[in-house]
């Protein structure tokens, strides 16, 4: 009985000792105190120090776009840190790039505070809020892309540019143990400022799109940020060209709704590719706009059709199509969504018929 | 019997080194021999911390385990100082070299369960060294862990110019490397006796 005695106050002695070393270096070698960032040199906000710059600027509200959620692999939460912050670590390297680490980029995701910090940050991201949309409908446009329907409750409002995206938080849920966030682009007219739609493709394995495919139903609650992006519908009087496949038909949708809201007199062409014809969606929908718009037509572009014969539309890819058609030289400016592989060869074949770097916006969907 | 402290800590290093002669310590030897920044660095911290834990564990053990006869929690005892001792360590690293703490990443909790430093603790319990020659000993075997780490770093960075055949890429070939360096430490073996 003395011996059980005498081993449980020896260790207890040994590990409570152990754990008051502990705290006490937790509170003097881990303790970084509150720390002031200044932001875009008018903004000061107090952090945790230890925190990232990432988490913390989250908690202020302020929602850098990240994907991963801080595990420094999606390299999307760049911010330009103007003093302190230490030296570039080596797990940032991968996504900056020499000319952009001369400017001070860094992942915010990685800085942490231990020191006043003075960062910049585009003004837009000022605008991005978190919102809590419902679902209300859930559409099967293909076997592998479903069309959402968002409705926000009171009090919540987005406003954006079409084009833009959001980022849509999948859950921890069977099969998946990690919170990420997955950038969407927005669907519907900037001018509902209440509603929002998406278009999102099931990707094999993909932790959002399963979410979104396989566990999410109407009248399920999510959280969504933005808007995000610098791909939006700018005005000028050049003729619009529009490449899209798959669910990169989404931002486009948001740009023609905005041009049919501002009765656009600009002519526009909107190419589609898609491989077979279970594969187009919305065929309706580009009727309309047909009719609805003052000069616009939608050209979808089958590459392996099934039947050949029945097929009316385009053969081939859209490339091959564009190829064809842009012989003439006329002022144009295009918006082009979809795999960073099909961008890098549709921007090319622009660039080849003359359409100047500039006015080539591009969004890649990777 | 008694050993001369000094010959106990070259031994250390050299002919009875902890990765080439007891196998201990190979996860982290093998993982994060990539680099060999890194790879001081790593070493540094296992060093540090096999100097640091061999005094306190060799005190604890023969001034309050053996009066109270409790030789045989000693396991528990040695792992338990060497986690507090790690957790230490990362917070100084996280403080002052933050550029370290990203390359080490996982590897510096782990060291915690580096059997290398687990058993410098076990082997001078069992040997019998007196306080400085524990001391020494783990001391040595620290360096001797940065030397074989640092070396196979430097090895594996030539490595990656030659055209390894694909069935033994990564750890496969880093095994063999790792065997042959072995043999040529062993070969000192038996110079001298530290046990």
């Amino acid at each position: 009985m003395g011996k059980i005695f005498t081993t449980l106050l020896i260790f207890s002695l040994f590990t409570g000792f152990l754990a008051f070393l502990l705290t006490l270096a937790k509170k003097t070698i881990g303790n970084y105190g509150t720390m002031k960032v200044t932001i875009n040199e008018e903004k000061e906000i107090e952090m945790e120090g230890g925190d990232t710059l990432l988490s913390g600027l989250t908690e202020e509200k302020i929602f850098i776009p990240s994907a991963c959620g801080g595990k420094g692999s999606c390299g999307y939460c760049k911010v330009t840190v103007q003093s302190g912050g230490g030296e570039i670590l080596p797990t940032e390297l991968g996504y900056i790039t020499p000319e952009e680490r001369e400017r001070g980029i860094r992942l915010s995701c990685q800085v942490k505070v231990k020191e006043p910090i003075a960062i910049s940050i585009p003004e837009e991201l000022f605008l991005v809020k978190e919102f809590h949309p419902t679902v209300t409908a859930i559409t099967d446009l293909t076997p592998n892309i479903k069309h959402l329907l968002f409705s926000f409750p009171e009090g919540e409002e987005i406003t954006f540019k079409a084009g833009q995206y959001v980022q849509l938080r999948a859950p921890k849920y069977p099969g998946n143990s990690e919170e990420v966030f997955r950038a969407y682009s927005i669907a519907s007219s900037p001018a509902e400022h209440q509603k929002l739609e998406l278009i999102i493709g099931l990707v094999p394995d993909g932790i959002c799109s399963t979410y979104v495919h396989k566990h999410l139903s109407i009248g399920d609650s999510v959280t969504i940020t933005g808007p995000y992006g610098d791909f939006y519908y700018q005005d000028s009087n050049r003729e619009i060209l529009m490449v899209a496949a798959g669910t990169g038909m989404a931002p486009i949708l948001s740009i023609l709704h905005q041009m049919k809201a501002m009765d656009s007199p600009r002519k526009a062409a909107f190419y589609f590719g898609a491989r077979h014809e279970e594969d187009l969606f919305f065929l309706e929908k580009m009727k309309e706009f047909e009719s609805n718009l003052v000069s616009f037509e939608f050209i979808p572009s089958l590459s392996k059709p099934h039947n050949e014969a029945d097929w009316t539309g385009q053969l081939g890819r859209v490339t091959t199509c564009l190829q064809r058609d842009l012989m003439d030289p006329c002022e144009r400016e295009a918006y082009l969504c979809g795999s960073p592989r099909m961008i890098d060869s549709i921007v090319e074949v622009l660039i080849e018929k003359g359409i100047p770097e500039e006015y080539i916006y591009y969004d890649k969907f990777s | 019997m008694t050993f001369n402290p000094l010959v106990v800590f070259f031994a250390a290093i050299f002919t009875n080194n902890m990765i080439f002669s007891n196998f201990l310590g190979m996860c982290s030897f093998i993982a994060v021999s990539s680099d060999i920044k890194t790879s001081i660095g790593l070493g540094q911290a296992v060093t540090f911390v096999l100097a640091i834990t061999a005094p306190i564990n060799y005190l604890l053990y023969h001034y309050v385990l053996v009066p109270f006869g409790l030789e045989y929690l000693r396991y528990i005892v040695f792992i338990v100082s060497i986690a507090a001792f790690v957790q230490l360590v990362e917070m100084i690293v996280e403080r002052s070299f933050p550029s370290l703490h990203q390359s080490l990443g996982i590897f510096l909790p782990l060291i915690t369960v580096n059997c290398a430093i687990l058993g410098v603790s076990l082997f001078m319990t069992i040997r019998n060294y007196n306080l400085i020659t524990s001391t020494l000993y783990g001391l040595g075997s620290g360096l001797g862990w940065m030397l074989a780490i640092v070396a196979l770093a430097g090895i594996k960075k030539r490595m990656k110019m030659s055209a390894v055949p694909e069935g033994l890429q990564g750890s496969g070939i880093t095994l063999i490397i790792t065997g042959i360096m072995a043999l040529a430490f062993i070969g000192f073996s038996g110079i001298v006796q530290i046990s």
